[in-house]
């Protein structure tokens, strides 16, 4: 079935058919199965935008709770074109692509220093990128022969961040931020670039933000290089790294 | 039925070596206490409180007293002290010597003899409590009856201490035999335990003790309403472990996660602290029959699960010995090991069911505790039940004895009750479907999963023998498991180690030690 003309620009739920907007819902309501529950999860999947729902499975999964899957055709629709996100721009390079490009390009080690700033106590970010352990199976940038890299862990100031930095001469420092309370995320972050520009620091450094409520577009408001956000990979951030410091030797 | 070759020489030789590498250990832990065993020494004693920064009581009496470089006495040696000079009871004995203004020396004309005397009462009230409690559970459990093996273990993990117990009523109403609850993160590096019913924890409530009652009581609950026992776990392991160990004693926790070596590794906690503390923990712990849960898995979380199979093997070796030593018994020792090999590998299936038989075959009367993917879990939750399946169909094929049940939204967040009960639901499934598969099937011979099995031992039993040559403290310090490098001297609660004079008072020990009544 066909709820709207078919337009280019217009995307919706694709089950089988252009069009269609199929989509699958699954979710929990403290109610017992029954044919009034099952009324009820109707109405709360067409509530949701789906006509003719279809709820396919009602099953009890803890005492006055059910579950539900629910199908249906989507009303909904979004206009490609009125959607503009700014995505990091980089060559889908693995581990072994990344090193070799950092031996035979830069021929010395990466030097990179991370840290989750101000009251942030949450490594888990900046861990998965840095630590030997990785993330989704994919190492951290210290298990990389061509990196060298400085995890400060949490609850690092500015200050310490920046003196580490020039410490230990590094090219990229990559901040974390995890907690969003009251927008804390960006101010931590945008007092850190201004810092770096009161001492005109913010030209010698890669500039990364990394988090879960972080994107591309954010990092870049904040004064950052590139913003990160779930789902990111360390070979990601070591491509986005070495193909800035490419371009800046360029 | 399904069996890999053993060599039972080879396994012999793993457990000699394991011995001596124990040993090692076991003579400094000999020589040493900590803050935390004598803050568990303070426990038992019955003595509780927390002052109105929340600072227990326990660790204000053992600070001072270690303040004055006295802890090597025992903090026993100074409530009894202060029994002879006149306080009516222990916790006013504790509360005079935290409290108190004058300095606390380690002068006097009161002995052993006379202390240990007048302590007497206080160790037998201790051991008591314990063991009412131990024996209140086992009385329930024969009572109510187990489920079979694999048993089915879930996480909660809301945060508020009184959702987890509807949580957890809910896991065992839809099947699950045993329930964890998460502990709020970092809890591990907190040298002190904290106070009361935890409403808003951060990833998890803390270890308590109100906490360990509120979802035993649920659970006893949902013990009597369905008709079997439900177990509890949670976490003796950090800084406090023993405390910890304590705690969950008296208040009837079936199971705990303890590791000789995991606070080493992952929390970078010193290791004379953590060897130190987890051979007390492991005291308590073996006088109320708790079950422990070993963290091998992890070490696959860091390491990669083909290349570090065998530092698994060989840990687990490692964490019985220690285990042994600490009087545990096999069957309380549920060492730990995971599902944690790359699924896209080819065979990887296979080589996952030989470790696995593997452990079943070596460990025959210990509750092995498996553990599901998570590494390679990336928030596709349809790929993610699958890979599950594949888990549990290795678990009851092998028959593991403990299985921490995966869940489809692993990676994305905590389980949703939906997710832990699809989850035990597709695990039921296949517990059932494939309830005798490993009784019908034999592996072909030197094939894959015996070849596999043949070269992981052989592997295990090469790193004992590198580490009982270099014993494990430099072992460790070169990165001998989970590819994690920690330094003798590093890491967190060195301060709190201190060397036992020799006139070192702790009849809670002696009796745990002795396995008297």
């Amino acid at each position: 079935m066909t709820l709207i003309p078919k337009h280019p620009h217009l995307l919706r739920a694709y089950g089988d058919r252009e069009g269609d907007g199929m989509v699958q819902m699954t979710f929990t309501l403290r109610i017992s199965p029954g044919a009034q529950a099952k009324e009820v999860a109707k109405r709360f999947a067409e509530a949701h935008g789906l006509r003719e729902p279809l709820i396919s499975a009602m099953e009890e999964c803890g005492p006055g709770y059910t579950y539900f899957v629910a199908y249906g055709h989507s009303i909904h629709h979004v206009d490609v074109s009125e959607v503009d996100v700014p995505e990091v721009k980089m060559e889908d390079l693995d581990k072994h692509d990344i090193e070799e490009r950092i031996e035979h390009q830069i021929g010395r080690k990466v030097v990179v220093v991370g840290a989750c700033t101000g009251f942030d106590a949450h490594t888990v970010g900046i861990d998965a990128i840095l630590n030997m352990k990785g993330y989704a199976g994919e190492k951290g940038l210290e298990s990389y022969k061509w990196f060298d890299a400085h995890n400060m862990g949490a609850q690092v100031e500015n200050e310490a961040l920046l003196a580490r930095a020039l410490a230990v001469g590094a090219d990229a420092i990559l901040v974390s931020q995890v907690i969003t309370q009251r927008n804390s995320h960006k101010e931590n972050a945008s007092a850190l670039i201004t810092l770096m520009k009161e001492r005109g620091l913010r030209e010698r450094f890669v500039m990364l933000l990394g988090g879960p409520r972080i994107d591309h577009k954010l990092g870049l408001e904040l004064g950052f290089d590139a913003g990160f956000g779930p789902g990111t990979l360390p070979k990601h951030v070591a491509a986005f790294v070495v193909q800035r410091m490419m371009e800046r030797k360029q | 039925m399904a069996q890999v070759p053993l060599d039972m020489k080879v396994v012999d030789e793993c457990r000699r070596l394991a011995a001596s590498i124990a040993d090692d250990v076991q003579r400094f832990i000999d020589k040493h206490t900590t803050v935390g065993v004598e803050r568990t020494v303070a426990r038992a004693f019955g003595i509780e409180g927390v002052d109105d920064q929340g600072i227990p009581l326990v660790n204000m009496l053992v600070d001072r007293i270690h303040a004055q470089k006295l802890l090597g006495r025992g903090v026993a040696f100074f409530l009894g002290r202060e029994l002879l000079r006149g306080a009516p009871n222990l916790q006013d004995a504790a509360e005079r010597l935290a409290y108190g203004r004058s300095e606390i020396t380690g002068e006097g004309p009161e002995t052993e003899a006379q202390i240990n005397a007048v302590l007497e009462q206080g160790v037998k009230t201790a051991l008591k409590h314990m063991d009412d409690a131990r024996d209140t559970r086992e009385a329930m459990k024969a009572r109510l009856g187990m489920a079979d093996n694999p048993w089915k273990y879930v996480i909660v993990a809301t945060g508020n201490i009184y959702d987890d117990a509807i949580q957890a009523k809910s896991a065992a109403h839809g099947g699950a035999d045993v329930v964890a609850v998460i502990r709020a993160t970092a809890q591990s590096l907190l040298d002190y335990v904290p106070h009361g019913a935890t409403t808003e924890g951060y990833g998890g409530t803390y270890a308590t003790q109100e906490n360990f009652k509120i979802v035993r009581r649920a659970l006893d609950e949902a013990s009597e309403e369905f008709g079997r026992y439900c177990m509890q776990t949670n976490y003796s392991s950090g800084l406090c472990m023993s405390e910890i160990a304590y705690m969950a004693a008296v208040e009837r926790l079936d199971m705990l996660l303890n590791d000789s070596m995991y606070g080493i590794l992952f929390r970078d906690i010193n290791m004379q602290r953590t060897f130190v503390d987890q051979y007390f923990s492991r005291r308590l712990i073996a006088r109320s029959k708790i079950i422990i849960n070993t963290g091998e898995d992890n070490y696959l979380t860091t390491a990669d699960a083909v290349d570090a199979a065998h530092t698994v093997l060989a840990s687990q070796f490692i964490n019985e010995a220690f285990a042994h030593r600490a009087g545990v018994a096999d069957e309380n020792l549920g060492l730990g090991h995971a599902y944690e090999i790359n699924p896209w590998l080819e065979d990887s299936f296979l080589l996952e069911l030989s470790q696995a038989q593997l452990v079943r075959q070596i460990f025959p009367n210990h509750p092995i505790k498996w553990m599901p993917p998570t590494k390679f879990k990336t928030g596709d939750v349809f790929h993610s039940h699958v890979h599950d399946a594949m888990f549990n169909l290795v678990g009851i094929t092998t028959k593991q004895s403990i299985e921490l049940l995966g869940m489809f939204s692993e990676a994305i967040h905590t389980p949703l009750l939906m997710d832990r009960y699809l989850s035990l639901k597709s695990t039921k499934y296949i517990y059932t479907a494939a309830k005798h598969l490993g009784d019908e099937i034999e592996f072909k011979k030197d094939g894959i999963i015996e070849t596999r099995a043949r070269v992981v031992l052989n592997e295990a039993v090469e790193l004992l023998t590198t580490v009982q040559r270099d014993g494990i403290w430099d072992s460790i310090s070169r990165g001998a498991f989970a590819d994690v490098k920690r330094t003798l001297t590093g890491g967190k609660g060195l301060a709190g180690v201190v060397e036992r004079e020799r006139a070192y008072v702790n009849p809670i020990l002696s009796m745990l030690e002795g396995g008297a009544a």
